[in-house]
């Protein structure tokens, strides 16, 4: 029986963002409705150290469950999984995730091109990738990746991003479906 | 970008023509891995990378050292060290003699890192670290006890915030952009080739390392290699895992208690 709640498809969003995101999480995470029908990973840059404050910081900002992921587990729908500082975060054929802690790219690790690559390759149509304020290039190709394995790109509207570098390049790649303010985030995922 | 079924034939001549296992490791890792060896090697099909690692054992021991991740960094987790250094290194000072292993210790930076809390505790003299890797070419690395100086900086940092109070850079002689360890240190290692998946307990040890190595393997293969571990800890003898990796789930828990909040089990039964 878990098998076949497990296997049965759901939505997946993949959240990406550095500086500038973690105000966009923490404004767009109460709009949530529980339960989430979708499962929602959350990648942002941040400083290597294990703690664990970033996620009792998004926490409390929701009622839906939100974690730090352990690796080997399951993805879930209804669940908010936040990417562990220092490691890529990856997804496997049985749903399953998988932590790495190889070269970093684009400077950073976890690194969200990492991720929506990855996720493209196993979500398809299933996955959506929303890439946030920022002032890194990451992300941009791997909404490419997404696009072209058939899921939807979205973009945070730069006028709207702290730092829109992030998103600038997301556009100036052509990596994206539409461009959307933190309410439209929230209608987004509140409707999956 | 190379596709399951091609993965699954990649690792199935691996194991046929040079006996390496991979077919435990995590897929989604392996991809990535094989993904950049193609784009390095510039192989314009598939069939073009499995010929060149049939046909070429250089290129294909090259391939190997090249799908395993040899990320590594000295002092990596200070709070993690600083554990090591102030509740496991003090159970151990009464021991005639202490023996520890780093499995899958990579380019060494880890096994430096010991050496350095056992010399600050008193303890290098009777220690002897083992230090195995899967890859004869990282090994050869540790071995020269020679490290890029570009993160030195940050690893004076990292020794410091894992409890070091003396001047880092006393450890090591720099010469053209590299640090060279003291002999010291390297007298107490020994290096050499171990496969976790195919190769056997050697020794027993007080201490055994294996971190962020697990994380590459699957469920099964972990339990292998815990169980691997066990036999080789001798009584009271602690485990350390990487930051995201565990004891729980698997069937060495019960037989041991984890310390405070680092990855580190000492075995009780
Ligand atoms: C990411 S490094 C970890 C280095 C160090 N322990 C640390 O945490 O910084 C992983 C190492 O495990 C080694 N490894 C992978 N599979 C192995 C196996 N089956 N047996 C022994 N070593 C293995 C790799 O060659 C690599 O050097």
């Amino acid at each position: 029986m878990a098998q076949d709640w497990l296997t049965r498809p759901h939505p997946v969003v993949v959240i990406g963002g550095s500086s500038g995101s973690i105000e966009v999480l923490l404004k767009l995470l109460p709009g949530l409705r529980s339960p989430l029908r979708s499962a929602l990973i959350i990648v942002v840059h941040r400083r290597n150290t294990a703690d664990s404050t970033l996620s009792e910081l998004l926490a409390l900002r929701t009622c839906i469950p939100l974690k730090e992921v352990d690796e080997k587990e399951p993805v879930e729908a209804g669940v908010i999984y936040l990417a562990p500082a220092d490691y890529h975060l990856l997804i496997e054929t049985d749903f399953t995730f998988s932590l790495d802690d190889s070269e970093k790219i684009n400077y950073t690790r976890p690194a969200i091109d990492v991720t929506f690559e990855s996720a493209a390759g196993i979500y398809g149509s299933w996955l959506t990738g929303l890439l946030l304020s920022g002032a890194n290039a990451d992300g941009a190709n791997g909404l490419l990746a997404i696009r072209q394995a058939g899921g939807r790109a979205l973009v945070q509207k730069p006028e709207t991003a702290l730092v829109d570098f992030m998103p600038q390049q997301a556009i100036q790649q052509q990596a994206f479906d539409q461009l959307v303010d933190i309410d439209a985030m929230i209608a987004y995922i509140n409707g999956l | 970008m190379i596709s399951t079924d091609e993965l699954e034939l990649l690792l199935t001549d691996l194991l046929d023509w040079y006996g390496y296992d991979f077919s435990h490791y995590s897929r989604a890792s392996l991809t990535r891995r094989v993904d950049r060896l193609w784009n390095l090697g510039k192989f314009p099909s598939f069939a073009e990378l499995r010929y060149q690692i049939r046909s070429d054992a250089n290129y294909a021991e090259r391939f190997i050292e090249g799908i395993t991740v040899n990320v590594t960094e000295m002092f990596r987790d200070p709070s993690f060290y600083l554990a090591l250094r102030n509740e496991v290194l003090p159970t151990l000072t009464a021991k005639p003699f202490i023996r520890i292993w780093h499995a899958g210790c990579s380019t060494g930076e880890e096994v430096y890192s010991m050496a350095i809390l056992l010399h600050e505790t008193g303890l290098l003299h009777k220690s002897l670290l083992y230090a195995t890797d899967l890859n004869p070419e990282v090994l050869d690395r540790a071995r020269r006890g020679i490290f890029s100086m570009t993160p030195l900086r940050q690893y004076a940092e990292s020794y410091r915030l894992a409890g070091g109070t003396r001047d880092f850079s006393d450890y090591y002689t720099a010469h053209y952009g590299y640090a060279k360890f003291s002999d010291d240190f390297a007298e107490k290692m020994i290096f050499s080739t171990h496969n976790l998946v195919s190769d056997s307990s050697f020794n027993e040890f007080d201490l055994i390392l294996c971190r962020n190595v697990l994380i590459y393997f699957d469920k099964l293969l972990q339990e292998h290699v815990l169980t691997l571990f066990d036999r080789s800890m001798g009584p009271l003898g602690y485990l350390a895992l990487g930051s995201k990796e565990t004891l729980k789930f698997s069937s060495l828990q019960p037989r041991y208690k984890q310390l405070n909040s680092e990855k580190i089990w000492r075995k009780i039964g």
